[in-house]
């Protein structure tokens, strides 16, 4: 095989046929005490653990050609790709690893947040019970699994940001984060010693290279970056997860990161650590970096790493109450 | 490709070498992070004779109860190794394990106990769970599933054609150690 082409995963009709939501399903926002979110976001669910975005499959198809035929980075993005029609086929989960359950929700004024929350909660608990997630969610300290995805102490999992937008349309997009990548994130205080890297671009640029090389193939490369410079360490962290829900290639708006964004990623691909980290050219697939204001005594930069099986889905209900899913 | 079937001789696993493209079928024991503190601080005896000459597998997989009450897996991929370096040599020695699968590769107390026991290291792809979920035929058993829970439990499983690749053989080669040095190099140059 001297080069590989973007696989046809099943049609949409097969994916609806498959729905869990009912085709005639319509919520009506003018009565938001009745509206129930849990079928839609069980349906989220169900597409979003089986179905690679189609930006992440272009790009690992973009790698794969990249690699020299019948290298090891070559077929272990052949086993990836191979992987995806798979998963879709099967509808199985792509990975087993389902990761941590992140919602962003945005919705119009008079929306119940603690409605919405326990819907989505309910939706998490039947996934699970459905094999579409795998229980992830234990007591920190004893490691006692409720085998529900549910924090058996608050209700901090599944993770939820709410927030109120000027669109009569609601909002919810979901990120299934990937235990592996997650444990190889990493926040920089600038400036670092060991490093060497002070307040500045040079700087931030070695945390960011150094995040790599630390990371190796431990975060399943090729992954994505997102970079949040500055915020405290909450906010720099939660942007810079947040960043991971951007379309691969997405142009960054201020067109000064926009070139640092390539440059870097040209640089971090010439690290030789390739697909898993066998070696090769695909060590990431996208960089995302956003800067934010920050105290004059903090510098942070927070990196977020992606796993290739970066799987991120929006449900939106229009303002006629549709549901629709990419 | 070379094909391995458990219970593997040590003679099998030492002509092994890092870049060996392996299928592998047989009996494959699936544990991770508490399955290891528990087996170096406890030590049971039980998991002997199931341990010995098998493969350990570094997976939590997604699992589905069958109508007649039999376990299948949905997606079962690697998770990242390095976790259990702290124990993994250890457990190597106690049990006489003849394998690891994992991803991500391991460190050097890992490397020394691959080396004295005859064992080597498998990598897989990661991500790959629906995939190598094909490759297992059936849940043979499983223990410690309620104490555990299902990602952490030591699900006994029997595969057939598990691909895989030597990263790490049993006479100290390992290839996350020349990748690392290349990266670490060429990281070197860019920072300037």
């Amino acid at each position: 095989m001297t080069s590989c082409s973007v696989p046809v995963l099943t049609s949409k009709e097969v994916v609806e046929a498959k729905s869990v939501l009912p085709a005639d399903w319509r919520a009506d926002l003018t009565q938001p005490a009745s509206l129930d979110l849990q079928p839609a976001v069980l349906e989220l669910l169900r597409r979003t653990t089986s179905r690679l975005p189609q930006d992440i499959i272009d790009a690992l198809v973009a790698g794969r050609n990249a690699e020299e035929a019948g290298s090891r980075g070559a077929n272990t993005l052949d086993t990836m790709i191979e992987n995806v029609v798979l998963a879709d086929d099967h509808g199985a989960p792509l990975c087993q690893d389902t990761g941590t359950v992140i919602f962003w929700v945005r919705h119009p004024l008079g929306i119940s947040q603690r409605r919405v929350k326990a819907q989505i909660r309910a939706a998490v608990a039947e996934a699970t019970k459905r094999s579409w997630l795998r229980p992830n969610c234990v007591a920190a300290m004893s490691g006692k699994n409720p085998g529900n995805n549910l924090d058996p102490f608050f209700e901090t999992h599944p993770v939820i940001h709410f927030e109120e937008w000027e669109h009569p349309t609601v909002e919810v997009q979901v990120m299934l984060k990937g235990g592996g990548c997650e444990n190889v994130g990493a926040q920089y205080r600038l400036p670092d010693a060991a490093l060497g890297a002070g307040r500045d671009l040079k700087g931030v640029r070695k945390c960011i290279i150094d995040a790599v090389v630390k990371a190796q193939g431990q975060g399943c490369s090729p992954g994505i970056l997102g970079v949040c410079i500055g915020g405290d360490r909450v906010v720099g962290y939660e942007r810079s997860k947040e960043l991971l829900l951007r379309k691969l290639n997405t142009e960054n708006p201020n067109p000064e990161w926009a070139t640092f964004e390539q440059a870097l990623l040209t640089d971090l691909n010439s690290l030789g650590i390739g697909p898993m980290g066998y070696g090769g050219k695909t060590t990431l697939l996208g960089l995302f970096v956003e800067e934010l204001w920050r105290h004059p005594a903090s510098f942070y930069v927070s990196i977020s790493y992606m796993c290739w099986s970066s799987r991120r889905m929006v449900l939106r209900v229009e303002a006629n109450g549709t549901a629709v899913f990419e | 490709m070379i094909r391995l079937t458990t219970p593997i001789t040590e003679t099998a696993i030492r002509a092994l070498k890092v870049g060996d493209e392996v299928l592998l079928s047989g009996k494959v024991i699936l544990s991770r992070d508490t399955g290891h503190k528990f087996m170096v601080e406890q030590k049971p005896d039980w998991l002997r004779p199931i341990l010995e000459d098998a493969v350990i597998y570094h997976c939590g997989p997604v699992v589905a109860k069958n109508p007649d009450g039999t376990w299948r897996f949905v997606s079962s991929g690697p998770t990242t190794s390095i976790r259990e370096e702290p124990y993994q040599a250890d457990v190597l020695e106690t049990y006489r394990v003849r394998g690891v699968i994992g991803k991500g590769g391991m460190g050097k107390k890992t490397s020394g106990g691959l080396q004295k026991v005859g064992a080597c290291y498998f990598h897989t792809t990661g991500g790959a769970g629906a995939l190598l979920a094909e490759r297992v035929k059936r849940v043979i058993d499983v223990k410690m599933l309620e104490e555990f829970g299902s990602p952490e439990a030591f699900w006994i499983i029997e595969v057939e054609d598990f691909p895989l690749v030597v990263t790490m053989d049993s006479h100290g080669g390992s290839l996350h150690e020349e990748v690392l040095a290349t990266s670490q190099a060429q990281a070197k140059a860019l920072m300037g």
